[in-house]
């Protein structure tokens, strides 16, 4: 077996800009304060995710999780450190596509497609599937602007499941979309899983982790504070331990236990 | 990378190496990817005058308003149609070249903020946006140069060698220089919105610091030391071998006009010109190459 991600030493850090205009710089320099402050969305982060694995990676918000999707997507490049991957690699992020507003659904489907590096034959070839999947019926040849939420991460989740990848990456997919929808989400999942490709999925549902998932990485703060088993991962967040949430483990479980 | 890992996904037998995921080669990858850089294009045409009535029509209005005026103010109000011969051509084809860059400049410094909702969430190389936004601007210059050749056959033109060699010369200068400027100003526009004023304000440089609404002739006369300032300007060549290839050889004299209206060594000039958009090119690839990385988290 090989492996299909390798991260050494990953750090991404973020420039936040305390003063917006040239005015304001100049009194702070003259002042001697900083004028950027920087922040490590990810650090320092080592692992090795091996081909066929389905990773599940979790954390609070704002912990690192979709800065690290990104790294391993290569919207991003660490600032330190390296990351490998093998292989086409395709999934959402944060929820949405990456879509254009003013473009139809289709016309999106054909701009998607290309990004991931699929030609225009490809492209036809598995486009009644997406749009099959997607089933958001005559939307598809309207605007993406004018999509709910669920109807565009609907169309993105379509797409990605649809390219010929390597790795895929999920990010919170369950966070929009219906319970049907969710359903078919978690079935293609599983199926992608079963095709023996390498999966990385974000959430915070922890029973679609322990259904999905064979190992489990936790961010706090952008370092890596877990990896390992998939229930030793869930009680090391104490996400089953929160008396308040009972509404909320119960959809989870549920959830889990439709799949 | 990308055709390695179609192989091997579909045949699933030799692996595809490990590999950087947001490794890059700029532009040459953006030539490599030409299938995804057609249907950026096509996009930008139809997106770029999205929700207007007239649409692409402003692509003409545009640079046809500025021809009326030129030849009002410039050619009667101030008679150049006396002291230049065929003065409409004469703007007219400076206008065309000259209006190609201001577009790309223009819409090339927007083009990565434009298209902010795909650089924040997939993969590509950013490179892509910037060279669209030229090659849409080069795909304007079609039908105005449709209108000039029908005014030049129409005023006696004899086109020759030099149409071919000069034309295809300066709109060679013009898209490199176009798509290195837009380069440094897409990445900087998307750190300082400040970058997208100024690009306002260096067009007007551009428009004026061209032998457009005035003659070369006119320039040698009246610049003085500030003629070979001018001249060094890669645009102003291009802008004279342009107008050496259609309206010089649209006047009544192609030969007096050629020996007074353009600098003795065009070509050389042209080339010239040539080398150092090149130059300015590869420094632009170097700059954006180096700030492109932070461009997705300024969002």
């Amino acid at each position: 077996m090989a492996e299909a991600i390798v991260a050494e030493h990953v750090t991404k850090d973020f420039v936040l800009r305390r003063h917006k205009t040239f005015k304001k710089m100049t009194v702070a320099k003259m002042r001697g304060e900083q004028t950027v402050d920087r922040f490590n969305a990810v650090d320092d982060v080592s692992f090795t995710i091996q081909q066929g694995e389905s990773v599940g990676l979790m954390g609070l918000n704002g912990s690192g999780k979709s800065t690290l999707l990104k790294l391993v997507s290569g919207v991003m490049k660490p600032n330190k450190g390296t990351l490998l991957t093998r292989g086409r690699i395709a999934g959402l992020i944060a929820t949405g596509a990456g879509f254009q507003n003013q473009l139809s659904g289709m016309e999106n489907i054909y701009l998607n497609a290309a990004i991931y590096g699929l030609s225009e034959k490809e492209t036809k070839a598995v486009l009644d599937e997406i749009i099959d999947f997607a089933d958001i019926g005559q939307f598809i040849d309207q605007p993406v602007g004018t999509y709910s939420s669920g109807m565009s991460s609907r169309l993105g989740f379509a797409i990605a499941v649809h390219v010929d990848c390597d790795i895929f990456l999920a990010d919170e997919i369950l966070a929009v979309g219906d319970k049907p929808f969710k359903r078919k989400c978690l079935a293609k999942m599983q199926e992608i899983r079963e095709s023996g490709r390498t999966i990385v999925y974000v959430s915070h549902a922890a029973g679609s982790v322990q259904k999905m998932c064979d190992r489990v990485i936790c961010l706090e703060k952008g370092r890596l504070v877990f990896d390992g088993d998939v229930d030793e991962g869930i009680r090391f967040l104490h996400y089953e331990d929160e008396d308040d949430g009972d509404e909320l483990a119960a959809d989870d479980a549920e959830l889990g236990a439709d799949v | 990378m990308t055709e390695v890992a179609t192989a091997s996904a579909t045949s699933g037998t030799a692996l595809p190496p490990l590999a950087a995921p947001s490794s890059n080669l700029g532009l040459v990858s953006v030539f490599k990817r030409r299938y995804l850089l057609k249907l950026l294009v096509q996009r930008e045409i139809s997106a770029r005058y999205e929700r207007s009535f007239l649409g692409f029509l402003w692509s003409y209005i545009n640079p046809l308003t500025q021809f009326f005026i030129y030849w009002y103010i410039m050619g009667i109000v101030m008679g150049a149609h006396a002291t230049i011969q065929n003065y409409p051509v004469h703007v007219f084809s400076g206008l065309i070249i000259v209006h190609f860059f201001t577009e790309t400049f223009g819409s090339g410094t927007a083009s990565i903020m434009r298209n902010k909702s795909l650089v924040q969430k997939m993969p590509l190389p950013q490179e892509m946006f910037p060279v669209a936004a030229m090659l849409v601007s080069l795909w304007h210059v079609l039908p105005q140069l449709a209108i000039l050749l029908v005014v030049c056959i129409l005023t006696g033109w004899h086109p020759d060698m030099g149409t071919l060699i000069g034309g295809l010369l300066s709109v060679a200068i013009l898209m490199m220089l176009g798509t290195a400027l837009a380069l440094i100003f897409s990445v900087a526009n998307v750190f300082w919105r400040d970058f997208g004023s100024l690009v306002g304000i260096l067009n007007n440089f551009v428009r004026f610091g061209c032998t457009m609404i005035y003659s070369y002739d006119q320039l040698s006369q009246h610049a003085g030391s500030l003629q070979p300032v001018v001249l060094g300007n890669p645009i102003a060549v291009a802008c004279l071998l342009f107008q050496r290839a259609f309206w010089a050889l649209s006047t009544d004299h192609p030969h007096h006009v050629l020996k007074t209206e353009f600098p003795p060594h065009l070509y050389r000039q042209g080339l010239e010109a040539l080398a150092a958009s090149l130059v300015i090119l590869l420094f632009a690839q170097w700059f954006f190459s180096k700030f492109q990385a932070r461009i997705p988290e300024q969002f």
